[in-house]
């Protein structure tokens, strides 16, 4: 580890702490239908908008009807995007790479398009040799936004619930969908693309690039409009490249500068939203203590992953190298990383994708040392409430905060209130649920991948880390992270443009289920708690009341997250990662 | 019901053609006006030819000729080896640049080399790329053993065209390079160090060598302007 390395920690997490209350504060009045100084810009847009989709924005929905909406437009979105993706061999400039472009086998398109639905981002597509410009643009780009926004949402909508002094509305979803795109997301991308094309982001849309090379080899230089789509994958917490190697990719991520910037888009509006919450319900407090309690897992994951990746790796050293820093030279486990990231700017990347649902990776984690990669399994593990996505992260640790008040509502042995709120039977039994499922989901579909020969066909590696790369493909696809120890695989293309490639149907269908499953179930149990809280009456502060936004909270929070996630998974990370950062055996 | 579904579908369908053609369209349309060059990739031309881009890494690679003074070829391909005379990039997934026989070079479909840190094959890749750079360096650089190789140089990058090469690693090479073009070892010393890109904004990520147009400057002869 060096001085710089922490430095570039210590400076990130300062600029995450003195923006993320700006843009909360921002976010909130926004959603309270406050004047913001985009209205006048964007005012008139939103009321089009919304006519054209035959919305009345004043009409409130409560829980089972702005479910109705979201899952209406969710299901429109997943045939719209299937559409646009199977029809790539009629797409104009389908030839740009110098072959013609067909689309995905229908089963890796069911995985993909379920993917970018969910906010996942899986990939088993292979972005630069898979998707024609306007797939990407047409389709993926446009879930982008539309799967942000949906996460949200639900987030608002959870907000309302808690904060709802009077009746069951939870809010307009049509209304909540335009507001999040028109006032946070696209501005926000627009003028971050440019930042990343100023740094040397592609965006264009020529044939791919012919290069004559100076000892005479020829070179094909891929092309795109990639920093529009870029933008919006990092700053709607998605993570699925316009290339295969996502971040790692020169052109999708240029240099020191733009490793930082996009990371700080990726934690900029899960932070935020933590402060519109303390706005939304009146007390700054509990965004505080909720802030506090990512704050300190997040750092906890930082240090972990940085020390490990420092440290280097068994197979560097049975090969005889040195991995220790010195003169000029990064040291550590480079192996899967990029010399301009070095081993902090690759380390920090991980821990921010994978607490939140982005996924995006500047560096392979299939080449992490075990403890390394042990950080991104822990914080899949904790369900992605360490920030976590937009809007999941918020409504996923929400839940976690009601269980916490439940557990220490049982210990004081009074009836459990959460900001004057009884937490009763009925919504401790949706919170649980909702809770439940992500974890199940994984552990159900690895076990069912690790059991089957069909489920065994897509591992690349041998002994522990074949199950390593199992049970992360599922974990992660069900937490809707997206990324990957990326030897696993449901996709086999042996050229560019998709002749005679296939997919494994086996695990693209059995992926794609799970990613839909572990998004819509847990959004409807986060909307059902809404609705049962929404129209509770609120009881005043008394002596007895459990405070939710002290110390003593914090460490009680940190302990529900940490205890549900371990025992939930520790069995199964002890069979892979654990036992490769405990053994420095060559398998 | 009829409504909802006709709402969902229109507000999809009015979002696509908003976020997913106007949106990129104007960030095209501004780019390819403030920054055309960057916007395009990068793209460096010697004599009106492209040769590369600036951010993407190749290989500098000549053929293998055999005994009978023709190019050698295995099933019709060409087999080739590093050129001495350039800077030598990190090994990639796509193509081992220290093996000799690889084939065109790919930029067109990066991908991971995911080498995992326990495994068999990573540490057989690693002594490998590690006997390759031996043999092409210590010629010239005596005192390197494998102790003393800059991890960069024998680990796969993660995007397989990583452009850039760590300082130490640069050091190492200049002394091959120095000696097969005839110039005195500072001079190429201080070419690296003219194609070395800091951290950006001094502290962020890490200093690396950019190897074309390090290999570029070569070319056009030490005393040349850039």
């Amino acid at each position: 580890m060096t001085v710089n390395g922490w430095l570039q920690i210590l400076a990130f997490c300062a600029l995450l702490i003195i923006l993320s209350p700006i843009l909360g504060r921002y976010m909130a009045k926004v959603y309270s239908g406050e004047r913001v100084f985009l209205t006048p810009i964007f005012g008139g847009a939103e009321r089009l908008l919304l006519r054209c989709f035959f919305v009345d924005p004043k009409r409130e929905q409560d829980w089972k009807s702005y479910a109705k909406s979201l899952i209406i437009f969710s299901l429109a979105g997943w045939i719209i995007l299937y559409l646009v993706l199977r029809t790539a061999s009629i797409q104009p400039w389908n030839n740009y790479a110098g072959v013609e472009f067909h689309a995905a086998p229908w089963d890796v398109t069911f995985n993909t398009v379920s993917s970018f639905l969910t906010n996942t981002n899986w990939q088993y597509y292979g972005g630069e040799t898979t998707l024609t410009y306007l797939s990407q643009m047409l389709g993926l780009t446009v879930q982008n936004f539309v799967s942000a926004a949906v996460g949200i949402c639900v987030a608002i909508a959870l907000i309302r619930g808690i904060a709802g002094r009077s009746g069951k509305s939870l809010g307009n979803f049509y209304s909540d969908l335009v507001k999040t795109i028109l006032y946070v997301l696209l501005p926000i991308s627009f003028i971050s693309a440019l930042v990343l094309v100023s740094q040397g982001s592609l965006q264009n849309l020529s044939h791919y690039v012919s290069a004559h090379g100076i000892s005479g080899l020829a070179q094909t230089i891929a092309m795109g409009p990639v920093a529009s789509q870029e933008a919006i994958k990092m700053l709607g917490t998605n993570g699925g490249g316009f290339f295969n190697v996502n971040s790692a990719h020169p052109f999708e991520n240029p240099n020191g500068f733009t490793n930082f910037f996009e990371m700080l888009l990726v934690l900029i509006i899960p932070a935020s939203l933590v402060f519109t919450y303390g706005r939304m319900v009146a007390s700054r407090r509990q965004s505080l203590a909720i802030f506090a309690t990512m704050f300190v897992m997040f750092l906890g994951g930082v240090t972990v992953a940085y020390a490990a990746e420092a440290h280097g790796s068994p197979a560097q050293r049975a090969a005889g190298l040195v991995t220790g820093v010195r003169a000029n030279s990064t040291g550590g486990n480079l192996e899967g990383k990029e010399q301009r990231f070095g081993i902090a700017g690759s380390a920090i990347f991980d821990v921010v994708t994978t607490v939140t649902s982005c996924g995006a990776v500047n560096s392979s984690i299939e080449s992490y040392t075990g403890l390394g990669g042990a950080v991104p399994f822990a914080n899949l593990s904790a369900s992605e409430v360490i920030f976590g996505g937009v809007g999941t992260g918020l409504y996923s640790i929400l839940l976690y905060v009601l269980l916490a008040v439940f557990i220490g509502g049982l210990m004081v042995g009074r009836t459990p209130e959460y900001l004057g709120k009884k937490i009763e039977a009925k919504e401790i039994k949706l919170v649980a649920l909702g809770l439940l499922i992500t974890p199940l989901t994984a552990l159900f579909s690895t076990s069912l991948a690790t059991a089957s020969a069909a489920g065994r066909a897509s591992i690349v590696a041998t002994g522990p880390q074949g199950f390593s790369e199992t049970f992360y493909a599922y974990l992660s696809q069900a937490n809707n992270n997206g990324s990957a120890f990326a030897g696993y695989t449901g996709f086999i293309q042996p050229a560019a443009g998709n002749v005679g490639s296939h997919g494994v149907t086996f695990t693209d269908l059995l992926g794609g289920f799970t990613m839909l499953f572990a998004r819509y179930a847990p959004i409807l149990f986060a909307l059902a708690v809404a609705g049962a809280l929404a129209g509770k009456r609120v009881s005043p502060v008394g002596l007895g009341t459990m405070r939710t936004d002290n110390a003593t909270f914090v460490v009680l929070l940190i302990g529900v997250i940490v205890l549900v996630g371990a025992l939930t998974f520790f069995p199964a990370l002890l069979l892979g990662p654990i036992v490769q950062a405990l053994t420095g055996h060559l398998y | 019901m009829r409504r909802d579904i006709l709402t969902g579908f229109l507000s999809m369908i009015i979002l696509t053609i908003l976020l997913g053609f106007a949106y990129p369209m104007l960030v095209t349309g501004v780019s390819q006006g403030i920054f055309p060059g960057k916007a395009d990739g990068s793209l460096i031309k010697r004599n009106g030819v492209v040769v590369g881009s600036a951010l993407i890494g190749q290989q500098f690679y000549e053929p293998v000729i055999g005994t009978n003074g023709k190019a050698e070829t295995v099933k019709g391909v060409a087999v080739i080896q590093p050129d001495p005379r350039y800077f030598q990039t990190r090994p990639s997934g796509t193509g081992q640049p220290y093996v000799t026989g690889g084939t065109a070079d790919n930029a067109a479909g990066s991908a991971f080399s995911n080498a995992g840190p326990n495994s068999v094959a990573t540490r057989a890749d690693d002594l490998a790329n590690i006997q390759t750079y031996l043999k092409l360096e210590q010629p010239y650089d005596p005192g390197l053993s494998a102790a003393t190789i800059p991890v960069d140089a024998v680990n796969s990058s993660a995007s397989s065209v990583d452009p850039d090469i760590s300082v130490a690693n640069a050091r190492i090479q200049a002394h091959r390079v120095a000696a097969v073009r005839h110039l005195p070892l500072s001079t190429v010393d201080a070419l690296v160090a003219r194609y070395t890109t800091a951290r950006s904004l001094g502290f962020l990520g890490e200093p690396g060598v950019n190897v074309l147009e390090l290999n570029l400057a070569l070319d056009r002869g030490p005393g040349a302007n850039s």
